[in-house]
């Protein structure tokens, strides 16, 4: 199981981008954090999620 | 009275409200304000009226008339770089700011260079994914800054909404994290202040080392 913001999925084993995508994130709108480290947009493709770890995910809406 | 008389007074007049190492630490902070729309040109104006040393201001943009509904600029500002016009009020506000003025768009390969001069940053871009790229550049590079950020102010829903949460570390959030300007609901001058005033406290209390909300 991983957690993200708090609440466990069963994500173990996809991309941040693939359990983006199945949260309905929209991931140039998001900044993500596993473990306390940030993740770059740009490894999320590759970054696999492990069993146990623990996410964060911010995203940001319009306006200024 | 002259122009230093002035400053001293002012500083002077700061202290006697907030004490004077409260108003020292807000004195040597250093500050940067990315984008100067309605949160940043806000954001900007309370820090300087609070005392704080060093601003470091940025924005490509114009003042356009559909900016005066919500933004610190005026009608004879129209068409001046933000930059310029804001400049211009934080020196006549506050004469005891350093305000270092960059007119360039903020991207993924100048946010570390342009940053570096600064303790705190304040996210104050219009466009989500701006908001995203500059809080991850920061976070990536500058493990030891606070960034904070604003999210989600758009519309007339409740003032009481709009609150300061702590993520991701050294990034804070504040907004109703929801109200998107690209709902068509607008952006209105009171929703958008309480947004600012919510960075710009989290700011001062960053100053003052409290890392609560």
């Amino acid at each position: 199981m991983v957690k993200i913001n708090g609440q466990e999925f069963d994500c173990a084993g996809q991309s941040i981008s693939k359990m983006l995508e199945e949260q309905g994130y929209n991931a140039p709108k998001v900044a993500v954090e596993v473990n306390f480290s940030i993740v770059p947009k740009a490894n999320f493709e590759e970054y696999i999620l492990k069993d146990g770890d623990s996410v964060e995910v911010v995203h940001f809406v319009g306006g200024g | 009275m002259d122009n230093e008389e002035l400053k001293i007074k002012m500083i002077k007049s700061l202290e006697e409200r907030v004490g004077p190492d409260i108003q020292k630490k807000f004195l040597n902070a250093r500050v940067a304000i990315c984008g100067l729309g309605g949160l940043g040109s806000n954001v900007a104006i309370s820090l300087a009226r609070a005392g704080v040393g060093y601003l470091h201001i940025i924005d490509f943009d114009e003042v356009d008339i559909s900016n005066l509904n919500r933004q610190q600029y005026f009608p004879e500002q129209l068409g001046m770089k933000k930059t310029e016009a804001l400049s211009d009020t934080l020196r006549r506000i506050a004469p005891y700011t350093t305000v270092k003025a960059e007119c360039v768009k903020i991207n993924d390969e100048n946010a570390a260079i342009l940053l570096k001069d600064v303790d705190i940053i304040c996210e104050a871009f219009d466009d989500a994914v701006n908001k995203a790229m500059l809080v991850e550049q920061v976070l990536v590079h500058f493990p030891e800054k606070y960034i904070v950020s604003g999210s989600g102010m758009a519309g007339f829903g409740s003032a009481n909404l709009i609150k300061t949460t702590r993520r991701l570390g050294k990034l804070y959030v504040c907004g109703d994290n929801e109200s998107d300007v690209n709902d068509d609901i607008g952006l209105i001058s009171s929703r958008v202040m309480a947004c600012a005033a919510h960075e710009a406290n989290m700011i001062l209390r960053l100053i003052l080392g409290e890392t609560e909300c």
